[in-house]
């Protein structure tokens, strides 16, 4: 966990948003580093899930929604918040793994398939090839290898949290974000998604939004606190966790409030 | 004392139950009992006028034996179908526009009210309005004006049962697709639409059932022919006016045969709503 050794792959300068007149975010300044886990935790409206949000431009779906000030995508430097930025290009590099499992009411394969077909791919052999790929990473292949043309409705929650998982991967985007993934899942289905962040981060880089403190140490590398729409605290999930520097990451971690 | 109060309250809140479920009951026998009245007087009325020649045959001048209403058979089935084929379209394109496009907007909001209140518009005045329409510049009744007053009624039904079955679409489900890169266009087309494709279908039959047994709309617009004509820019005949005709009209003949079409009519009406009535309750998780 050397902090200095990889590069970074998202960075948000000064960055401010609001929903309306209600300024949710303010001043963020953040680094999150490539191959590696970030985490951002802070207690419920603290804004952690509205920033997530941000980096792949959800918040454009809704309308009265305004940002303010970088958030830069390296290697090439591109502003995802900036006029000329094309949020379904964003998308297509950024993907996303929601709070409740939310497969489409499609088959397996083509829950997959899905974002793929997006891409462009329409080659059966290179689809194949693809999805199986993805749900070997998702590690869900050998539960469903048999039954790839079944609806995705008749998995359980935690297989279809991890059918999300390998949807979002399929596409090979560069960053893959989590927004408390694990919030609607029982501790079994908990473990192996976790188990699966840390093998993922070696493919691409991870923003995980949680509740569970707990969760947080176990799996990030680089944790952010934030409270009140403000970054508090930022660095080494290690150095966060045993000696914060601010008063109220300390309350925060102990759990004197929250 | 006290026990022989509280005793009186629980029976006299006992005589209220039953007063109550009496009444209830009493209200529904009243309808059921219309209801089955109308169904047994077409069945025992139109089942002895009821034979192939009905279907197979043009009708007979007045006086002389046979003939039947393959004219309004064939003209009901276009009228009906060519209303149908304009109206699913337009109906679910709507639908999707109040749901996917519309949901914050002040304007489809005033749509949507406008559009609940066509739903239960009289449907002769929807015919003199395509009679002002089509039928006035052409000078003359046609078939195909009568499909477009019937798709004008079957609009604002596929339309609004669209509207209400895509907004029980999770939003999470479209938020997945819009993550993957989607456009609106796409989340629309393979997720909205794929989610709520049986309610869709639901709306649909609702629709047709609804335009099939009207006879207003079609009085000024399709107006009637006694020939079998498959061209709808002639006037053509259709089951509801023809029962209307032959109802009306003086001989015997007539009646049994507006009869036994009265029958066909409001079986196959029946059985669109149990059909539309089955595929609401075999309904999967979404749509």
């Amino acid at each position: 966990m050397d902090s200095n050794s990889s590069p970074v792959k998202i960075e948000t300068k000064n960055f401010n948003f609001f929903y309306g007149d209600f300024h949710a975010l303010k001043d963020i300044n953040l680094k999150v580093y490539e191959n590696s886990i970030t985490a951002i935790i802070g207690p419920s409206g603290c804004g952690k899930t509205t920033l997530l949000r941000s980096f792949n431009r959800m918040h454009d779906l809704y309308p009265g929604n305004r940002y303010e000030g970088e958030i830069i995508l390296y290697p090439d430097g591109l502003n995802i918040v900036g006029k000329g930025a094309d949020p379904i290009a964003i998308r297509m590099r950024i993907g996303m793994v929601f709070q409740k499992p939310n497969p489409f009411p499609k088959s397996i394969y083509e829950n997959v398939a899905y974002g793929l077909k997006l891409k462009g791919i329409k080659k059966k052999s290179i689809l194949d090839e693809k999805v199986e790929a993805a749900l070997r990473s998702a590690a869900l292949w050998e539960e469903v290898r048999d039954r790839l043309y079944e609806s995705a409705y008749s998995l359980s929650g935690g297989q279809q949290q991890r059918l999300c998982i390998a949807r979002a991967i399929a596409p090979e985007p560069e960053v893959l974000l989590f927004d408390e993934p694990t919030s609607a899942l029982d501790p079994i289905s908990t473990a192996k998604i976790e188990e699966l962040v840390v093998e993922l981060k070696k493919k691409l880089t991870i923003v995980i939004v949680t509740h569970n403190m707990q969760q947080a140490a176990r799996v990030s590398d680089y944790t952010a606190f934030m409270y009140m729409g403000q970054l508090v605290e930022f660095g080494p999930t290690e150095k966060i966790f045993t000696k914060p520097t601010q008063q109220l990451t300390e309350d925060y971690i102990t759990g004197r409030f929250g | 004392m006290e026990d022989k109060h509280l005793e009186r309250i629980i029976y006299i809140r006992k005589i209220k139950s039953v007063l109550f479920l009496g009444i209830a009951t009493l209200t529904a026998l009243y309808g059921i009992v219309w209801l089955a009245w109308i169904l047994l007087d077409v069945i025992i009325n139109g089942i002895k006028f009821l034979n192939l020649t009905l279907f197979l045959e043009d009708p007979t001048p007045p006086g002389i034996e046979g003939g039947g209403l393959k004219h309004a058979f064939i003209g009901h089935f276009i009228i009906t179908g060519i209303a149908t084929l304009i109206g699913i379209p337009v109906g679910i394109g709507a639908g999707v526009f109040f749901a996917e496009y519309g949901r914050h907007s002040v304007f489809v909001k005033a749509l949507r009210s406008i559009t609940d209140v066509i739903v239960s518009f009289p449907s002769i005045v929807i015919g003199t309005l395509v009679y002002a329409l089509l039928v006035k510049p052409v000078g003359h009744f046609m078939g195909i004006s009568g499909s477009v007053a019937l798709a004008l009624l079957m609009i604002p039904v596929v339309a609004i049962t669209t509207d209400e079955i895509l907004k029980l679409v999770p939003n999470s489900l479209r938020e997945a697709g819009f993550a993957l890169g989607a456009y609106r266009w796409q989340v629309i087309k393979d997720i909205s639409l794929t989610a709520a494709k049986r309610g869709i279908l639901t709306g649909i039959i609702l629709g047709i059932a609804r335009i099939s047994g009207e006879t207003a709309p079609l009085l000024f617009t399709a107006f009637n022919n006694s020939f079998t004509t498959t061209n709808p820019l002639q006037p053509m005949a259709s089951l509801t006016v023809t029962i209307f005709q032959y109802a009306m009209g003086p001989y015997e003949e007539w009646h049994s045969q507006a009869w036994a079409a009265s029958l066909v009519l409001t079986f196959g009406a029946l059985l669109f709503f149990i059909l539309a009535k089955t595929l609401i309750h075999s309904r999967t998780r979404y749509g």
